[in-house]
């Protein structure tokens, strides 16, 4: 058995270099007299299977039955958020544009904000909330921040509870996890949000609904793995003691088990609150208004102000809630006796909270101060930002010209063209060749049909240009991130400097990156590529940082009793032995980029984001939806090379499977 | 001593065998040759708990004990059927406790089981009054009752004043406490508890051993004991069975296992223990052959209970039975050679 086993699992390596070798020459020819086959460099349109026309005919068959049941679910959703937005943003009208009751005053909600912190997270979390809501009142964004909010309100409980109802099934029913829902999860993590909202649009009408049913797709997923995972970490004793009492199936799940894993289950909704805040900004293109809508108008035009400002509100938006929900997870460390008495005695917050609210907003019928922010309170940073913004532009601009125009002649462009010339059987087969090397034939047979999915569909020049824009970033990303994390990774201060940073910089969504770069770079591949290196370098540099203080400290000891010096420490001992980590931070990486790809769509690139973002544009649900496939595709390939490779490199230095 | 008054439990040949196909493998009816472990190892299987038949009787203190592996927790999670025996009976009050359904295992264990945990088990969420309280709240008993019920235990185990605590404002022997307390809610017949003092520091194990004897004097329940620790064993038990890899191997009183160990195994164990504290005045006295003797002594009396008695005497004295007859009589050289540990009976 060992026998049959060297013989298909271990070719000896001398074959690989072999392999690679006859592919490289073969390439190579091919590259240089393309006339040999020409079909074998550029796959003939002839050929091309009409996936997109299939899926488009599918639609047309079968969206007359599918629609009134959709749209009905759409009405349903419709109605609660008609009333969250009329509460938080528009107030009640009638069709004749009477106001039948405001909106809750901003003042009562700044307090009822608070008022929450502090009863989830004490004076420190109170204090950001404060400062957070205030903020959006005084810089003028309430309107649009409300719109957000009450998008978020309704979203986050529709997520939890699917995401819990999921992950229950998926714990009692481990073939249903195995065989259906994990295989959705990693889709639906991989595959680019806007890819889905293609179909979600044509299957649930235009507006804010759609959009809302395209946040919750995306942010239950978390959901749903915390809610397994939360259920799997209930200690047996605990089941035990449950069966032990008599608890029916029901009462154990009920109020045994979720009680139990209660920590866990927060920290799950923590990550659906920012998954949703993440894509109701994106959502808001398709009709949803508020703050992303905002950006998106803003960066249209290229006014660097507005969107900034937009986007700091979003980012604002993003901390306070973050604290809220991280500090309602972290509270089990401080029970309290449970207060006992009336509704007021035992839930004194709630009553606070609501009695502030209604004092305000009653009040801000007789007051027009409480209704509405007071011109004389808000103060726009708009002119400001833009001159800043027009100072540096003016000031730099020649360096910053330079730059651009440096990386593109010598970097972006070579790289580009040199990828959208290879050969499509070459990438094809060397990625086949990686997948046999790492991790055996059954990876191979997975990954190359994958990559081939964009050859046979006539994507294949869109998806080169993703992979260009993706590495190249990511490689950046890679040569910031490492050296950062492995500053950080050698002094404790600096270790949580760094942590504090990143942290910050993680709660801040995806949409708001490409500010930065559009206001330095202006529009096209130098600013997509920087958007993507800010919003991954974060993961390189958390990785790198964790795997290298990984290292178990009596490795270092003893390197260093053999009188090895700081700096061979760190490269014989401690990196090597890091390596594992650091390649799952630039797996990671990678994903972040891909997720990156679409929104950077936005300022100009040409690639497979581009097709997704026509198919949303056109509500060409074959062309979104393909495209889509594709990022997700490349998502997977990447994801399961580099998590072989890892896996490999962990066996070879002797460390225990993740 | 077999001569159990009532049985209360009874194990007849029960089996726990892992791995997969376990289930078929014990259905298919195997001879002894495919029973052993070798056999079964073969087999891909690995037997937990192996051909165990114990009775245990009505308020008796019985005690599994056995070192990590041994099978002890596999053994009284099958009594409890907390999991499924591969093979062999559990009679509980002489019902087949394998057969019963869903709903009268629920209906069995609400009434007439309580079980203590070794980490407690406690659920964080709730103050100890809920915890103790939660096995009637899952009876669906009125809130009043279940109160009233929960405060009487708490009072019970010594926690009188903590009711509104929640579990991790307790320190480990307290929380502990509240495990028995919750056991105790439903007044069970049959009492299971699971190494319940090997997660407790030793002073504090101590004190709920004594504990637990105290409450057995008031509540008379018919306690099984899993206990890694052999002292502790000797401490409370009327009987000890001693497992080691999936087996019984000697099941007797603290005494019987002392003056006859049935393997080497056994002996090991009992070689450190301080004697004085187990054996009876019967089993070290000498016949009644004309001896003068002064006072007496119980013959279930513990050595190093009479010891001042006896040596303060300096003369042999008279061990009488229940009747009050004299059996025989106890030197004060042998309940010194017992209590400094030299064998009494060379």
């Amino acid at each position: 058995m060992t026998a049959l086993a060297l013989r298909l699992g271990a070719v000896p390596r001398a074959y690989f270099w072999a392999f690679w070798l006859v592919l490289g020459v073969a390439s190579l020819v091919l590259w240089s007299n393309p006339d040999i086959a020409k079909w074998l460099v550029k796959y003939p349109r002839s050929m091309f299977v009409p996936l997109i026309a299939w899926i488009n005919d599918f639609k047309t068959a079968t969206i007359d039955y599918v629609t009134p049941f959709t749209r009905a679910i759409a009405a349903l959703i419709e109605l609660p958020f008609d009333l969250l937005q009329a509460l938080l943003a528009k107030g009640f009208i009638t069709a004749g544009q009477d106001v039948i009751f405001p909106r809750l005053s901003w003042l009562g909600v700044i307090g009822a904000m608070t008022i929450a912190g502090y009863a989830l997270g004490g004076v420190r979390v109170a204090v950001v909330s404060f400062l957070c809501f205030a903020y959006l009142a005084v810089i003028g964004k309430w309107d649009s921040a409300m719109l957000t909010l009450a998008s978020v309100a309704l979203c986050v409980p529709i997520g939890i509870v699917c995401g819990l109802v999921f992950g229950i099934l998926c714990f009692r029913f481990t073939w249903l996890y195995d065989w259906v829902i994990r295989p959705s999860l990693d889709i639906a993590q991989t595959m680019p949000a806007f890819a889905y909202l293609v179909p979600v649009l044509l299957l649930f009408g235009s507006g804010p609904v759609p959009a809302m049913v395209a946040t919750v797709i995306f942010a239950t997923p978390p959901m749903v793995r915390a809610t397994k995972l939360a259920l799997e970490q209930v200690p047996e004793e605990i089941t035990s003691m449950a069966d032990m009492f008599g608890c029916t199936r029901r009462q154990r799940l009920w109020r045994v088990m979720l009680p139990t894993a209660k920590p866990l289950l927060l920290v799950g909704i923590n990550q659906v609150i920012m998954m949703s805040l993440n894509m109701v900004i994106i959502a808001s293109m398709i009709g949803a208004g508020g703050l992303g809508f905002d950006v998106l108008v803003a960066l249209r035009r290229l006014d660097i102000g507005p969107a900034m400002e937009a986007g700091f509100a979003i980012v604002v938006i993003a901390i306070a809630l973050d604290r809220m929900s991280l500090a309602a997870a972290h509270q089990d460390g401080r029970w309290q006796a449970p207060p006992q008495g009336s509704f007021m005695q035992r839930h004194p917050f709630v009553v606070m909270a609501a009695a502030w609210l209604a004092l305000t907003t009653f009040g801000g019928m007789a007051f027009d101060g409480l209704a509405a922010v007071p011109e004389a309170l808000t103060f726009s940073t708009k002119t400001m930002l833009d001159e800043v913004v027009a100072w540096i532009n003016v000031t730099f601009f020649d360096q910053i010209e330079a730059v651009k125009v440096w990386l593109l002649v010598n970097l972006l462009n070579p790289y580009k063209a040199f990828l959208l010339d290879l050969p499509w059987i070459s990438v094809v087969a060397a990625t086949g060749l990686l997948g046999y090397q790492l991790g055996g034939w059954r990876l191979a047979v997975l990954v190359a049909p994958l990559i081939l999915f964009p050859v046979l569909v006539g994507l294949w020049e869109k998806t080169m240009i993703a992979v260009y824009l993706c590495s190249i970033s990511v490689f950046f990303a890679a040569l910031i991130g490492i050296p950062v994390g492995a500053w950080a990774s050698t002094r404790e201060w600096r270790n949580r400097v760094v942590t504090i940073v990143i942290d910050t910089l993680q709660t801040i969504p995806i949409f708001v990156f490409i500010i930065p770069a559009v206001m330095l770079f202006g529009i096209g591949d130098v600013s997509a590529m920087i958007a993507i290196v800010l919003f991954a370098v974060t993961t390189a540099i958390r990785y790198t940082n964790h795997g290298l203080r990984q290292v178990p400290p009596h490795l270092i000891e003893a390197a260093r009793a053999v009188g090895c010096t700081q700096r061979q420490i760190f490269w014989r001992v401690k990196l090597p032995l890091a390596m594992p980590e650091i390649m799952l931070g630039i797996n990671q990486t990678l994903l972040m980029g891909l997720a990156m790809l679409i929104i950077t769509a936005m300022i100009g690139t040409r690639d497979l984001g581009q097709e997704v973002f026509i198919g949303l544009a056109k509500a060409d649900i074959g062309r979104g939806l393909v495209a889509g496939l594709c990022v997700a595709f490349l998502g997977i390939v990447a994801d399961r090379l580099i998590v072989a490779g890892a896996a490999r490199l962990r066996r070879r230095l002797g460390l225990p499977d993740e | 001593m077999t001569d159990v008054a009532t049985v209360k439990l009874a194990c007849r040949g029960v089996w726990k065998v892992f791995g997969r196909g376990a289930e078929a493998y014990m259905a298919a009816g195997p001879g002894p040759e495919a029973l052993t472990p070798e056999a079964m190892a073969e087999a891909g299987l690995m037997a937990g708990v192996r051909d165990v038949t114990v009775e245990i009787g009505e308020g008796e203190i019985f005690i599994v004990m056995g070192l990590s592996g041994s099978g002890k927790s596999t053994l009284l999670r099958c009594m409890s059927r907390l999991i499924e025996p591969s093979a062999g009976e559990v009679l509980f009050e002489g019902r087949d406790l394998l057969k019963a359904s869903e709903a009268e295992l629920i209906d069995i264990r609400r009434h007439k089981m309580g079980m203590v945990f070794q980490h407690f088990a406690l659920l964080p969420h709730l103050t100890v009054l809920e915890n103790v309280a939660f096995p009637l709240a899952i009876q669906k008993v009125a809130k009043a009752e279940r109160e009233q019920r929960a405060r009487e235990v708490i009072e019970l185990v010594g926690l009188g004043g903590r009711e509104n605590a929640y579990p991790r404002q307790l320190s480990g022997g307290q929380q502990q406490r509240v495990g028995i307390a919750r056991s105790l809610a439903v007044k069970p017949e049959l009492w299971f508890l699971d190494e319940p003092f090997s997660a407790l520091d030793p002073l504090i194990r101590g004190e709920m051993q004594d504990e637990l004897i105290r409450l057995q004097k008031v509540l008379r329940k018919t306690m099984i004991f899993v206990t890694h620790d052999f002292d502790e064993a000797i401490k409370l038990a009327d009987r000890i069975a001693i497992m080691k890899d999936g087996r019984v191997i000697q099941i007797g009183t603290p005494e019987e296992l002392v003056m006859n160990p049935a393997t080497d195994y056994v002996a090991a164990f009992t070689r450190n223990v301080q004697r004085a504290k187990v054996l009876t005045a019967r089993s070290i006295m000498s016949p009644v052959n004309g001896v003068a003797a002064i006072g007496q002594v119980r013959a279930t009396d513990k050595i190093a209970d009479v010891a001042p008695i006896v040596i303060g005497a300096g003369k042999p004295v008279a061990v009488t039975d229940d009747s009050g007859a004299v059996i025989g009589t106890l030197a004060p050289q042998a309940v010194i050679d017992t209590l400094i540990g030299r064998d009494a009976r060379t």
